[in-house]
């Protein structure tokens, strides 16, 4: 079949192609690489990518697959990592000029995992530094284009993940969630991006930006794909003390049996000023949806989490990214200044030349939040906050099975329109970020598109460790609509 | 909450370890000043009988055997070393 067919294709038909011998890895990964030479000189999505490392991992599926020793339906699927994730022998830069050179000695869990199950980790994919930033601008290294407009963000953090996956570059991607980062470039970009309840994916190998916040998350082109890789790397590890010792279900199985209907609600406060009025429509459009197939819609009110999820985000945050980014001081690895007048001088020099601007705000603010005199202030009240937060959805839960949301204020905006104003940055992660405090699962899914042509994505939060749940109810807003047939010209 | 007042951009930035220009500190200082008057609001929330979360599902007293288990040969633990002699990563002078 014609490569432009193929590389549209859910990950789950691939698969089945792979199953059938109607399709080999290589071929499969032949036109994926094909297509990235085409377009990614214009969407950028990758930082580097190995032709032939690729293809031998093709190759060494084929093989398997020949002697009748397929390990799965990822067999032989390319599988596209955010540049945070680390897997043996490749770069692990996070698009941080402090991490231009490492080579990670190690493969984080998820990557053994998918290794295991006989998937490709195919390239590195661009990123806010350290995943510090919501539009991938804070790259060290370049510009990730929007596939379905070239002149605006893909979102971010892992804008790199979402543009390659919306741009038929590879037909699944692990990204990074920690205020919204795989969530909003999946609305930004037109594809499905879940963040799983913290503690359900592994965080051995996520180069940590702040440790109570972090998940790792799956992006591809429909929600049964996303079901097929959260299952592949869900589940306890021993080598993360916070991964949570729960059974992990056959998400893809359970997305069959859960038909519906289910009680939804819609947070009163989540509706209001500042809310673009194109990205409203499609939502309340979505809600629209459900109510018609029998779900009963309740209103409800998440009055600390609207108001202040925001504010202790940037507190916690910020504390908890300023103590894992203490480990860059040049010493061990790392960039290491040229020009240093000993130890001490090397860290500040080390530091000043690796980092870029949004990371040296970042610690500068986490580290006024933990210095003596501001912790109570600050740190102690905001885990306070927290909690209250937490509590507002927990509330909300007693009633409904999950909440509909948007999952960002308005569609992709221009290069460049908010690079100014980090202040007004951080507002936009409004609808996101109160997940990472409350360690919720949340999805998005393609609700439909601005006049303009850009992507309107539906957010979909969900009880803690209920992924199954929430994937069927993404699935049945799906399955009543054609978004994922559609595809950026490029 | 504790009164406002700008960060005192030189001493964090010496506890952070980073050195900063002149113009990295007149820009930061102002865009974080931004920031630190928005989450002033937290102010507004009653914590008084709240307890801090640090962790959605707390797991408490997560041990692990007491096994040894391979770790890094050598040789991948120093493959991103700036500078290296003998197996060991060498730095700038320490203690004079």
């Amino acid at each position: 079949m014609a490569d432009s067919e193929l590389i549209f294709k859910p990950a789950a038909e691939l698969a089945a192609l792979l199953a059938a011998k109607q399709l080999s890895s290589v071929e499969l990964t032949q036109a994926l690489i094909a297509r990235t030479r085409a377009v990614d000189d214009r969407v950028r999505a990758f930082n580097s990518f190995d032709e032939a490392d690729a293809l031998a991992q093709a190759r060494a599926s084929d093989a398997r697959r020949a002697a009748g020793q397929a390990r799965g339906a990822l067999d032989g699927l390319p599988v596209g990592f955010k540049d945070v994730i680390a897997v043996a022998g490749q770069p692990l830069t996070c698009s941080s000029r402090m991490l231009a050179n490492f080579v990670s000695p190690y493969d984080a869990t998820v990557t053994r995992k998918l290794k295991d199950a006989g998937a490709i980790p195919w390239g590195r994919l661009n990123m806010d530094e350290f995943a510090m930033g919501s539009s991938t601008e804070n790259s060290a290294f370049h510009q990730t284009a929007n596939p379905w407009d070239l002149e605006r963000v893909p979102g971010g953090s892992s804008g790199g993940a979402a543009a390659a996956v919306a741009a038929g570059e590879a037909p699944l991607a692990l990204g990074s969630d920690t205020g919204g980062s795989v969530r909003q470039p999946a609305s930004f970009c037109g594809v499905v991006g879940l963040k799983p309840t913290y503690g359900l994916v592994s965080r051995y190998g996520l180069v940590a930006f702040a440790s109570s916040l972090d998940q790792i998350g799956p992006l591809a082109r429909t929600v049964e794909d996303v079901a097929m890789l959260l299952g592949a790397i869900a589940g306890h590890d021993p080598l993360d003390s916070t991964s949570y010792p729960a059974p992990v279900p056959d998400y893809c199985a359970e997305l069959r049996v859960r038909p519906g209907p289910w009680k939804l609600g819609v947070p009163k406060e989540y509706f209001g000023a500042g809310l673009d009025a194109e990205v409203g429509g499609a939502v309340q459009a979505a809600i629209e949806f459900y109510r018609g197939t029998g779900c009963e819609i309740r209103e409800v009110s998440l009055p600390v989490a609207s108001s202040y999820a925001v504010a202790a985000y940037y507190i916690i945050a910020t504390a908890e990214a300023s103590s894992n980014l203490a480990r860059y001081d040049g010493v061990r690895y790392g960039h290491r200044a040229a020009e240093a007048t000993g130890a001490v001088d090397l860290y500040f020099k080390s530091r000043a030349e690796g980092f870029g601007p949004e990371v040296k705000r970042r610690i500068i603010l986490g580290t006024h939040m933990l210095s003596s005199g501001y912790y109570d202030a600050y740190y102690l009240r905001a885990q306070k906050v927290r909690t209250l937060i937490r509590n507002d959805f927990l509330r909300a839960f007693q009633e409904v099975d999950a909440l509909l949301a948007p999952v960002a204020p308005t569609a992709a905006f221009k290069i460049g329109e908010k690079a100014s104003d980090p202040l007004a940055m951080y507002l936009s992660d409004i609808y996101t970020i109160s997940l990472n405090l409350a360690g919720l699962p949340g999805i998005s899914i393609p609700c439909g598109f601005t006049r303009g042509g850009l992507p309107v994505g539906l957010q979909i939060i969900g009880q803690p460790f209920q992924e199954a749940r929430l994937l069927a109810i993404a699935r049945a807003y799906e399955q009543g609509h054609g978004w994922r047939g559609r595809h950026p010209t490029l | 909450m504790a009164n406002p007042t700008d960060i005192d951009i030189d001493y964090v930035a010496n506890l952070a370890r980073l050195a900063l220009t002149a113009q990295e500190k007149e820009t930061f200082s102002r865009q974080l000043g931004d920031v630190l008057r928005y989450v002033e609001k937290l102010g507004e929330v009653d914590v008084s009988q709240v307890e801090p979360t640090a962790h959605a599902f707390p797991l408490c007293n997560i041990w692990a055997d007491d096994v040894p288990l391979p770790g890094l040969s050598v040789e991948a633990a120093l493959r991103n070393a700036p500078e290296q002699r003998d197996n060991m990563v060498v730095v700038p002078i320490v203690v004079e």
